[in-house]
């Protein structure tokens, strides 16, 4: 209902406004969603029946039954069979791949095998020297960090050092970044223990 | 894209080319441009079957690829053309219209190049000529030239335009930072750009069509017969691929539209003349003007056909007619040369729109409801009452009918306030129609009713298919039989085996699937007319 809050029962508009008449019955409320195929009030104009629409019905059919003879169509490979079956031997498979008979006579799409690989190699790279800055960078970092942390806290701090050094696991590394923030937060942390 | 469109497209491709490339084709419609790998992977398929399929789209101009998100020296992204798939379904239309204005050997070119996508001319040429030869008599044989002359008329009409050129990419590597055009990535431009799109190539090509030698292996030479020829002889046309200009067809269709809509409003005279009209400026015209170049009375009279021999006088007369008719076909636009005309494609299409919208209201809703839809087109706002009073409907009949139709979308309800408050005692409520996005709502219907009626057919066909098989062995069994000699008994025995039930369940499955193949090529009529109004009037505004 509009116009809630409004004194109960009051509408935010006059029912008069959009035709509704005073005591008018209105149809009857949707309890439940339409029904799957409703029953047509009126019946559909049939169909034309030209030669023209007769012809062009066949030439619709055999398009598509030629397509299915085509390369083009594609068919999965056949699913693999759990144990091999006696009648194999006297059905005949599909063709599972008919496109043996078709070569692209156009270079359809472009080579595609050299690149994935230069990518590889260039993202390697990128990673490594990255990696190496990394280190610089935190063992620089981590000769300051160590001074401070001996001096506040003792207990598993060795441990940190070397999980932090494992290049195997990536979460810890990036969890502790580069170790800028062991320094800031272990003043704010002092209850949580030191992964 | 709509939901109901790539839907449509999938069933489309499944159609055509099989589950897997469905597959492709749906994943790249829904994600947009993808690589081979991030394909490969979002569909869990094979990376060979990928590639297959999409050698399979990009050779029928389904889909394009281009150099991807990480730019010239980045793997190849792939996208799916929404569109061109579509046009799938209209592949009956351009093949009959070919026959119609080419004969047989038009429309067994433009089949066989909608079938391979592209193919050289020298390949079309040889096929068309064996199936010809396939269907006429014994010791006949059809002449390659003929066919050539059919071709070449196909393509100096630009039914047929050359495929563009794409650069190989074999030796590519990182792409020169020199330039900007140098990409490593080939990239498909739009065919008319190409100077030579219309250049027929000089070929050697002399011979006849060849006759399907009789075999007792009947099946493998189905198969042969099938592919293209694939001949040892160089022609001359090699790397020369053809492909069908839907545009072109579709500038057919829209003139044919027009001169139907004439001849049914006025006369077969006036339709002669808005022919002629049209045919002039074809070559002249841009694809989506709204009216064609200026023609004057001179030229329209010198270009009639001669089986129509009206006299001048008689010629301003029709058109005079045609430019005071209410639906605006022509329009003069000046008075040199006899009178200036040019045939107003757009209203014309709106027009052909607008009968198709009321059209429809009047068979889902009744003719009552349908003068209720005219009214709000032509007067554009009109109040609960003044609907009641204009179509003199009594005034519980009309509300019944304005509500059905606004709950079916086709109406709107707008608010016009006489205050700033909105408040509704004070505030005016008119109903509406607005041409365009009803138009829009509509073809989604078409999009949709089409793909329940393709699905409905595969059901049918699922549904049956022990019995379609059981009917399908039973006439191989009989083609063998009567090929190998067999007596009436035996033949007779053979059908026997199909009882007359089973005939029965046949013959009404094969009047269903005609019934919802014949209903999706109607369906497509209005698709492509409410297609056209649409790309019209968003072309002009």
């Amino acid at each position: 209902y509009a116009g809630r809050g409004r004194g109960r029962g009051q509408l935010s508009f006059s029912i008069e406004a959009v035709g509704i008449g005073k005591g008018e019955n209105l149809p009857p409320s949707t309890v439940q969603p339409t029904q799957l195929f409703p029953p047509l009030e009126h019946k559909p104009v049939p169909l034309q029946t030209s030669e023209e629409a007769e012809y062009m019905l066949a030439l619709k059919q055999e398009f598509r039954g030629a397509m299915k003879t085509l390369p083009f169509y594609i068919r999965p490979a056949a699913p693999k069979k759990d144990v091999e079956r006696y009648s194999d031997k006297y059905q005949s498979t599909e063709p599972s791949d008919n496109t043996i008979e078709w070569t692209p006579e156009n270079p359809v799409i472009p080579k595609e095998s050299k690149k994935p690989r230069v990518n590889k190699e260039e993202i390697i790279r990128k990673l490594e020297t990255l990696e190496k800055k990394e280190e610089e960078v935190s063992s620089d970092e981590e000769e300051g960090e160590k001074k401070k942390t001996e001096e506040e806290e003792a207990e598993g701090e060795e441990e940190y050092d070397e999980e932090e050094f494992e290049e195997e696991t990536d979460y810890i590394m990036s969890y502790f970044d580069n170790g800028e923030e062991f320094g800031a937060d272990s003043d704010d942390n002092m209850d949580e223990a030191i992964y | 894209m709509t939901a109901q469109e790539v839907r449509l497209c999938g069933l489309l491709l499944q159609e055509h080319f099989g589950e897997v490339v469905e597959k492709m084709g749906t994943e790249l419609l829904r994600s947009g441009a993808l690589n081979l790998r991030a394909l490969a992977h979002q569909t869990s398929t094979p990376l060979d079957l990928v590639k297959k399929s999409l050698c399979v789209l990009v050779q029928h101009g389904m889909c394009v690829f281009g150099p991807g998100r990480r730019g010239p020296g980045g793997p190849v992204e792939y996208t799916a053309n929404c569109e061109r798939i579509l046009y799938m379904l209209r592949y009956p239309r351009y093949i009959y219209t070919a026959k119609s204005l080419y004969g047989d050997t038009g429309e067994l070119v433009i089949e066989e190049i909608l079938q391979r996508g592209q193919m050289t001319m020298s390949c079309t040429v040889r096929t068309v000529a064996d199936r010809l030869t396939h269907s006429m008599e014994d010791g006949q044989s059809m002449e390659y030239s003929e066919v050539i002359t059919a071709f070449t008329r196909l393509v100096e009409t630009h039914f047929l335009q050359r495929c563009p050129p794409v650069d190989s990419m074999g030796t590519a590597g990182k792409a020169s930072s020199g330039s900007s055009d140098a990409s490593a990535v080939p990239q498909p431009a739009r065919p008319e750009t190409h100077p030579d799109c219309y250049l027929i190539p000089q070929v050697h090509l002399t011979g006849r069509g060849k006759r399907r030698r009789s075999n007792e292996d009947g099946e493998a030479e189905e198969i042969n017969a099938k592919k293209p020829r694939l001949e040892n002889e160089v022609c001359g046309d090699e790397g020369i691929f053809w492909q069908v200009n839907f545009e072109r067809f579709h500038l057919h269709f829209r003139h044919q539209s027009i001169i139907s809509a004439v001849a049914s409003k006025l006369d077969p005279t006036s339709s002669e003349i808005v022919r002629t009209m049209l045919r002039l400026s074809e070559v002249t015209t841009p694809a989506n003007t709204a009216h064609t170049q200026a023609l004057s009375a001179n030229e329209i009279f010198r270009a009639l056909p001669v089986s129509y021999n009206i006299s001048r006088p008689i010629l301003d007369q029709y058109l005079t007619l045609l430019v005071d008719d209410p639906m605006e076909f022509v329009s003069k636009t000046g008075d040199s040369g006899g009178g200036m005309y040019v045939v107003n494609l757009h209203r014309a299409l709106a027009n052909l729109a607008r009968v198709t919208l009321e059209s429809v209201v009047q068979e889902r809703f009744g003719s009552r409801s349908a003068r209720i839809f005219r009214l709000l087109l032509r007067k554009r706002h009109l109040e609960q009452k003044q609907v009641e009073d204009f179509a003199m409907i009594p005034a519980k009949e009309a509300k019944d009918m304005l509500y059905t139709l606004l709950s079916q979308n086709l109406v709107q309800l707008q608010e016009i306030p006489k205050t700033p408050d909105f408040a509704p005692s004070r505030t005016f409520y008119l109903y509406t129609v607005n041409q365009l996005p009803t138009a829009r709502l509509l073809l989604h219907n078409c999009y949709k009713a089409v793909g329940n009626l393709i699905e409905r057919r595969l059901f049918e066909t699922k549904e049956n298919r022990r019995l379609l098989e059981k009917s399908q062995r039973i006439e191989a069994i009989l083609a063998s039989l009567q090929g190998g000699g067999a007596d009436a008994a035996q033949l007779s025995d053979v059908e026997e085996m199909i009882t007359a039930p089973e005939r029965q369940q046949l013959e009404a499955l094969r009047h269903h699937i005609n019934k919802l193949d014949s209903s999706e090529n109607q369906v497509d009529e209005t698709i492509f007319l409410l297609e056209s109004y649409i790309n019209s009037t968003q072309s002009s505004h």
